[in-house]
């Protein structure tokens, strides 16, 4: 990148620069013509200057010239007006002067913006441009953070400053020179004075100012690194609990508070000294000219309208100085923040440009042999990782690698993968270069997969078909205003030399995949899926999430046959006593009171849990046939039960995990609250502690907590409380809840809730398990699975894929791996979070899926022991860095080395 | 039945006897009550072991995997514990639990057991009893297997 910023800033911006500088010229006439003006109206129609007779006129707007050699040349005599139409006709003249004075301004405002925003958008996508080349090493020597606030906030200034680098000084100088000049026109001496203190300023400002630089500077460097820790605590937040470091943390970034604070408090102190010497000068002026002028003035040598305009001129000039002043620090600033960007973003070795250029085209297949020569790593440290390595693998071979750790074997393949870089040797395709490579074919005919998967935050459906999202390959036709949209989101990409790739195409090379389109995909990601044992997770995740029939009118749709099969199936397997269904007519006592109560699912705040007790609606309901005195009775008795359980605990107690009725920390409150209220009527307690024992008796289930509580009447009674509940049921709640219909989808409640409409009975210790396979396999029959497997992929997987477990997210990396279907697939140990028994059924399964339908790719894995190498026809056996033994396993086992030795 | 009957059925068994009334109750409410229909596994040998279970009612035969199938070496019967050693020791399933009638139990789970051993002692020195017992038996039965190997090969 260009090291200069003016120079930067006018190599992409000459033209513009030009047309405003131009603009800024123009405007210095009207402006100038605003400072006689005050002159002519006081010193012509208001103290009577030329209409010394009465009814004496004077020319209006004659427009002549003194051109030298040919004398004054008349174009227009000009009306004649009296004294008081002069008066009027100077006035409006003046505030025609304001009104183009400030159109001018306008306009060179909002153009000097846009020039700046064009060029923060220019340089912010360069500085992510240059991320996306970094050479891989590069990436262990940088904080994400850094770079993150480098790119966010460290350029910001520069937009606003951009608009401005030639314009400002230009305007500013002109206006202050134009001020300048009408003041020695007016006046020499007065003029001479403020020559002088202008030059004061200019020298002394600009000196004092360079130590607020310097500040500055330091400011930027403490900023940064301040970020680069935060970003540390919240990545290495684990390790800090682990090692009880928060404190030693806290002290790091309490010091490094102090530090920033130190120079900010300097960059105060100093910036407010020179503000008042700056300020000082500038009030010096005006005392001078009272004093001067005015002397001169008694002196006859000059006549008030004069001094009169040259105060008046006179405020004109600290202004524009000053912010000359400001634009001339701010200049060094942002050129010390610009130099600080670039110096962070300069490496050595690039990628080159046309390795990532967008390919759109098909990529043909790598026929040729990946082969290494003399092939060297070395780590960061300088330590041999590899060590001359030759070899030679084919297409459609598939080669175990085994080796010891620090083998090299995991260094080979992330060298395969482009992730380390040969010291020296090559790694080659054919006669070409892995690095000469364009990244459209690596990235298409090579796959790879490792043990430290990244995911990025979005579906699970997004991060599978990352691997396929190469180019935008469909033209998204836009209509109307949307058109427009586009057409300038393309103009000005390209005005800020950004690239117009549109992001709402779709990427998905499908055809890479095997599939024709979205709607065939399930056809290549089920097996896949099936392959990394990855279906069923996903699976459970779209039966524990809740659907959108708008979305998913498939499924919502047939709920009711589906609720049928999965009761028929429960019949015909003899497990009816596992499940109690809801029943509009009947109490289930496998759901909670409240459950029962409401029979429905909350999809508003004013009936969920802790609002339920307390709403008018609802309590007005149970007081009805006494119902809101039982469970008030039954909440105390609840609230009798848990204290006299659980009192004695501690608060950290895993026992408290089975009190489903309050927490820890209610408990010294239900005490107070039992004392008050133990044998006194329901009247005696407020509404609000009458909520909160009522509150209890929700979470009531009979057969779990087994207090004896509940009776065939009180069933009777919470069934007929529903009733009246819906009956009545006020507009205003009307959005708040979801009744439960054995007919109709419900959109508050899990999809797999809506399967099963009925809870699953407590006594039954492997009921959930049980039921969710019998799902499953009901959701093949009814032809359902892709359906559900297509709602589980909508699951978010959270900031680098933490929702998921660390096993589903190597799973995933690897089915992303094979869903491409390259040429050669190089798996890393991608499975290490797996248990062995695992890994051996994944491996077997991803080797099957990988040659499926006449597919023979090269495959290429690391394996983390010897004993799954016989499921390969090639194993390469590494020990401390040298390629040791290379044959087949029968081969290897009767040469009796390294690779027995391992297997025993 | 509630969580009173239980607290009586908990008292009878040896193991918890001499635990003090209040804290068999927080016991029976932070298990699981759960029922098993004859034929139904409690557990299976190799299994991971994540809970004990108290046997309230019915009968349960414990079940060896052999060369020569399963072996039936024990029957449980109600107020007795089976599953603990699993989740003492750690280790996987020693044996298959199978329902020999509809069985009812408290399941008490892995962490809450090994909790109320810390905290109470005297469950722990109660438990080393049984543990203790059950070893002689277990040797004597050895001794006797062994005497009538080596009479059989002499």
């Amino acid at each position: 990148m260009e090291r200069s910023l003016a120079r930067y800033i006018w190599i992409h911006t000459w033209r513009q620069q030009l047309w405003i500088l131009f603009v800024v010229a123009l405007s210095m006439i009207p402006y100038f013509m605003s400072f006689d003006l005050p002159k002519q109206i006081v010193n012509g129609p208001i103290q009577g200057q030329g209409f010394e007779t009465p009814g004496a006129t004077q020319p209006f707007l004659a427009i002549d010239f003194d051109l030298p050699l040919l004398g004054t040349v008349h174009l227009f005599d000009g009306f004649q007006l009296n004294r008081t139409q002069t008066l009027v006709g100077l006035s409006l003249v003046f505030l025609a002067l304001v009104i183009i004075n400030g159109i001018f301004k306008l306009y060179i405002n909002t153009y000097k913006g846009r020039l700046g925003e064009r060029m923060l958008r220019r340089i912010r996508f360069e500085l992510v441009d240059r991320v996306l080349r970094f050479p891989p090493g590069h990436f262990k020597r940088v904080k994400s953070a850094e770079v993150a606030t480098m790119v966010k906030d460290e350029v910001e200034p520069l937009g606003g400053f951009i608009g401005d680098a030639f314009v400002t000084p230009a305007q500013l100088g002109g206006q202050a020179l134009t001020a300048l000049i009408f003041i020695v026109l007016q006046s020499f001496w007065l003029g001479m004075i403020a020559a002088v203190i202008v030059g004061i300023q200019l020298v002394i400002i600009p000196q004092m100012r360079k130590r607020l630089i310097r500040l500055g500077r330091e400011r930027q460097l403490t900023a940064r690194a301040l970020s680069g820790r935060v970003g540390e605590i919240v990545d290495g937040i684990g390790a800090i609990h682990i090692n009880d470091t928060s404190n030693f943390e806290r002290a790091d970034i309490a010091d490094r508070l102090g530090t920033i604070f130190k120079i900010r408090y300097d960059l105060y102190q100093w910036k407010f000294l020179v503000k008042f010497i700056n300020n000082f000068l500038a009030q010096v002026t005006p005392f001078l000219f009272y004093l001067v002028g005015g002397w001169f003035a008694l002196q006859g040598r000059l006549d008030i309208g004069q001094l009169v305009a040259v105060i008046n001129a006179y405020k004109d000039l600290p202004g524009p100085l000053k912010e000359l002043i400001d634009w001339d620090q701010n200049r060094q600033d942002v050129q010390v923040k610009y130099q600080q960007v670039v110096e962070q973003f300069t490496v050595e070795t690039i990628i080159d440009q046309k390795r990532q250029t967008l390919t759109v085209d098909k990529v043909t297949p790598l026929e040729d042999a990946l082969t290494t020569s003399s092939l060297t790593l070395v780590d960061d440290s300088g330590a041999k990782l590899l060590d001359r390595v030759s070899l030679q693998v084919h297409p459609g071979e598939k080669v175990a690698i085994v080796g010891t750790a620090g083998s090299g074997a995991e260094a080979l393949a992330e060298a395969f993968a482009g992730l380390i870089w040969p010291e020296s040797g090559r790694i080659a395709v054919g006669n070409r270069d892995l690095l000469d490579l364009s990244e459209s074919v690596t990235g298409r005919r090579m796959a790879y997969a490792s043990s430290d998967a990244y995911l990025f935050q979005g579906s699970l459906r997004d991060n599978l078909l990352y691997g396929l999202k190469h180019a935008p390959l469909t033209e998204v036709q836009y209509d109307g205003t949307s058109a427009t949209r586009r057409r300038w989101n393309v103009d000005e990409a390209r005005k800020a030399g950004n690239p117009d790739f549109d992001v709402g195409s779709d990427w998905v090379d499908y055809a890479s995949a095997g599939a024709s389109g979205p709607r065939d995909l399930y056809h290549s990601i089920r097996p896949v899926l099936d392959a990394v044992v990855l279906s069923q997770d996903i699976l459970d995740l779209g039966l524990r999430s809740r659907v959108d029939p708008g979305l998913h009118p498939e499924i919502s749709g047939r709920i009711v046959e589906v609720r049928g099969a999965l009761r028929e199936r429960l019949d015909t397997e003899g497990l009816s006593s596992l499940v109690e269904f809801f029943e509009p007519g009947a109490y289930n006592t496998q759901a909670t009171i409240g459950e029962n109560l409401l029979f429905g699912a909350a999809t508003g705040p004013e009936l969920t849990g802790k609002e339920l007790a307390g709403n008018a609606y609802f309590r007005a309901v149970l007081r009805q046939d006494g119902l809101g005195e039982t469970l008030y009775r039954m909440g105390l008795e609840i609230a009798e039960q848990a204290i006299e359980l659980f009192a004695d605990l501690p608060p950290d107690h895993p026992f408290f995990q089975q009190l489903a009725f309050m927490t820890a920390e209610d408990i010294p409150e239900y005490q107070q609250l039992l004392q008050r209220l133990r044998g006194k009527p329901i009247d005696a307690a407020s509404d609000e502690d009458r909520a909160r024992i009522i509150k209890l008796s929700f979470a009531y289930i009979e057969p779990r907590h087994r207090f004896g509580l509940l009776t065939p009447e009180l069933m009777d009674k919470i069934v007929a409380a529903r009733h009246r509940f819906y009956d009545g049921l006020p507009a205003e709640l009307q959005g708040a809840i979801e009744r439960y219909d054995p007919q109709k989808y419900n959109t508050a409640a899990t999809l797999s809730d809506n399967m099963l409409f009925g809870r699953i009975a407590h006594n039954q210790p492997d009921g959930p398990e049980r039921i969710r396979s019998l799902v499953r396999e009901l959701l093949d029959t009814l032809g359902l699975h892709d359906e559900v497997l297509d709602i589980g992929l909508d699951y978010n997987v959270g900031v680098g894929g933490r929702r998921l477990t660390s096993a589903q997210r190597q799973k995933l990396d690897v089915a992303r791996a094979l869903l491409k279907r390259a040429d050669f697939i190089i798996f890393n140990r991608p499975l290490a979070a797996l248990d062995q028994r695992a890994q051996d059924v994944v491996t077997r399964n991803v080797l099957e899926e990988a040659n499926r339908s006449g597919r023979n790719p090269a495959i290429l894995w690391v394996l983390p022991n010897p004993h799954l190498a016989d499921l390969f026809e090639r194993i390469i056996v590494f020990h401390s860095g040298e390629l040791v033994e290379d044959g087949t396993h029968e081969t290897l086992k009767k040469e009796n080395g390294i690779f027995t030795r391992m297997l025993a | 039945m509630l969580l009173n009957d239980e607290v009586g059925m908990l008292r009878k068994v040896p193991l918890f006897s001499r635990v003090a009334p209040a804290k068999l109750k927080l016991l029976a409410f932070t298990s699981d009550r759960v029922s098993y229909k004859e034929g139904q596994t409690l557990f299976h040998q190799g299994d991971e072991g994540d809970a004990a279970y108290v046997v309230l009612s019915g009968t349960a035969d414990i079940l060896v995997d052999s060369a020569a199938g399963q072996i039936k070496v024990a029957e449980v019967e109600p107020n007795e514990i089976v599953g603990e050693i699993a989740i003492l020791c750690d280790v996987s399933r020693t044996a298959t639990v199978r329902a020999s009638a509809p069985l009812e139990a408290l399941r008490i789970r892995k962490d809450h057991f090994l909790r109320l051993l810390t905290e109470f002692p005297e469950m722990t020195v109660e438990i080393v009893k049984v543990l203790a017992d059950r070893l002689s038996h277990t040797t004597a039965e050895l001794t006797a297997a062994r005497s009538r190997a080596r009479q059989a090969n002499s």
